[in-house]
């Protein structure tokens, strides 16, 4: 390890699992899913062909101050309660200077329930029930910004914006800060919390949504045969990201280095992504290259696989052609749900913690595996794993492609 | 609870719904908010809070503030006066 090397020192969510990361991963190890019936009430008003999603454990509101959650936007709460999981756990905050202090959170919708909220209020009551603070709640970067505020970051606060590889996103962002000197440490993640009417509608009309609403906590599934879409989700995941020589002179605990990032873009299709999987290899393979291994060396890769009948197989295609059929997949959506924004950077989490423990969770609801999948996923049980370097990868609407590989401390 | 015994009933009632306009808002106990406090030196309320408590204070007593008044209302005197004139 080099002291320019980027090392995660802090992990902080909030997810359909648990209100941090420690019952997530429980939940995660246990192959336990997070799918639930939709509010009712919601699903009658839009009459929603899906009435399944992945909510958040703990709501925010019980863990935030009461001004907080009158001024933030449910997304900007999730990942200021992220955020602060991780700052506080990396205890870092006695060792640097806030002008050195970075943020970086990506959304992938950003503030959508404070926009229906006071389009309704707008309508049906007129100006004066708008909230003045409507733009600073709705606006995409409002994460990052009240992530930045709540830490006192003064180094660059920035929100990538990448559908459902925003969280991934962040985390290349913050390495890039850190490798070009612009910051001494930086939070970085994701967040979303936009289970709305719209959203449900929205999604289900581009026919990416699972319908198995009689079973919501078997309907995700990812590479089973008998997937038939994800379940949207809502949270936050959030790392600590510092050069190895800052985290060694604070004595700082390290769970792993992300030693590559690698991003491509598609320019395929708006939605669906390449069935060649060239731009995803592209993204794998640049992340190993810049980390300095070799596609052997990789044990395991944290599937991005949502348990779309579209998604799930490009997605090994660009794997075999990047890594080879050698990796051990497992696939997080199965028990978190798509948390779109924040999927990237909560797996990112899983995956440093399947290194430093050696344990690789199962798919959650993987029964009878896709025989075009032809690769070892793990299923059922939770799978111990020596090896020291993984792959996560995440891929957004737009064909955006992130690959960040992971090297065990 | 705000009470200032030389107030007359109806400021005396303004204040009062206006303090705890305040203290949702602002989180400032209502029983601080007094009339002769300034809304930025005293209280420490920002400009983005200033225009939820007119928002606020708006729906509450059924008024119009136009943005030009909020520039005047220095103090909890001036906002309760101000109610006390739209409204009559």
């Amino acid at each position: 390890m080099s002291n320019n090397d980027v090392v995660v020192t802090g992990l902080g969510a909030t997810t359909p699992l648990g209100g941090d990361v420690w019952s997530t991963w429980e939940a995660m190890l246990a192959g336990r899913s997070g799918g639930r019936q939709l509010d009712p009430e919601l699903v009658e008003k839009f009459r929603l062909p899906v009435r399944i999603a992945a909510p958040l454990a703990v709501e925010p509101a019980s863990v935030l101050p009461r001004g907080a959650v009158r001024r933030l936007d449910r997304c900007q709460q999730v990942a200021v309660v992220a955020a602060q999981q991780a700052w506080e756990e990396a205890k870092a905050q006695d060792h640097v200077d806030p002008d050195r202090v970075g943020v970086v959170v990506g959304t992938g919708i950003g503030g959508i329930r404070t926009l229906l909220e006071q389009a309704d209020l707008l309508t049906g009551k007129g100006l004066r029930q708008m909230s003045p603070l409507t733009v600073p709640m709705l606006m995409p970067n409002g994460p990052a910004a009240q992530v930045g505020l709540a830490l006192g970051a003064r180094a660059g606060v920035h929100a990538p914006v990448s559908a459902c590889a925003s969280g991934a996103e962040a985390l290349v962002w913050a390495w890039r800060m850190l490798r070009a000197g612009e910051a001494d440490i930086v939070v970085a993640g994701g967040a979303e919390a936009s289970l709305t009417g719209v959203t449900m509608a929205a999604f289900a009309r581009t026919r990416t949504l699972s319908l198995r609403n009689d079973d919501p906590r078997r309907a995700s599934r990812p590479f089973d045969a008998d997937r038939d879409g994800f379940v949207l989700g809502e949270g936050a995941g959030m790392v600590v990201l510092e050069r190895a020589e800052h985290a060694a002179a604070r004595g700082a605990k390290v769970y792993a280095r992300l030693a590559g990032v690698g991003t491509s873009a598609d320019a395929h299709h708006i939605t669906a992504p390449d069935p060649t999987g060239r731009g995803q290899a592209t993204a794998i393979r640049a992340s190993m290259r810049c980390a300095r291994v070799t596609p052997a060396d990789v044990g395991h890769v944290n599937a991005h696989a949502t348990s779309t009948v579209v998604g799930d197989i490009p997605e090994t295609v660009a794997i075999k052609e990047a890594i080879g059929d050698h990796p051990v997949l497992t696939a997080p959506k199965g028990a978190l749900g798509h948390l779109l924004g924040a999927a990237g950077s909560t797996e990112a989490i899983s995956t440093v913690l399947s290194l430093h423990h050696g344990l690789l969770p199962p798919t959650a609801n993987l029964e009878k595996l896709d025989p075009q999948v032809e690769m070892d996923v793990v299923a059922g049980e939770p799978r111990k794993t020596d090896a020291a370097v993984a792959v996560c990868d995440s891929f957004g609407f737009g064909g955006h492609n992130v690959a960040l590989t992971f090297v065990k401390e | 609870m705000t009470t200032d015994a030389t107030l007359a009933g109806e400021q005396q009632e303004i204040l009062r719904k206006l303090a705890e306009i305040i203290e949702e808002i602002a989180e400032i106990p209502a029983a601080d908010v007094a009339m002769d406090k300034r809304f930025i030196d005293d209280l420490d309320i920002d400009s983005l809070s200033m225009i939820e408590i007119a928002a606020q204070t708006e729906a509450a007593f059924d008024l119009d503030i136009p943005p030009e008044a909020l520039a005047d209302l220095l103090s909890v005197r001036d906002a309760v006066e101000l109610v006390q004139r739209k409204r009559a």
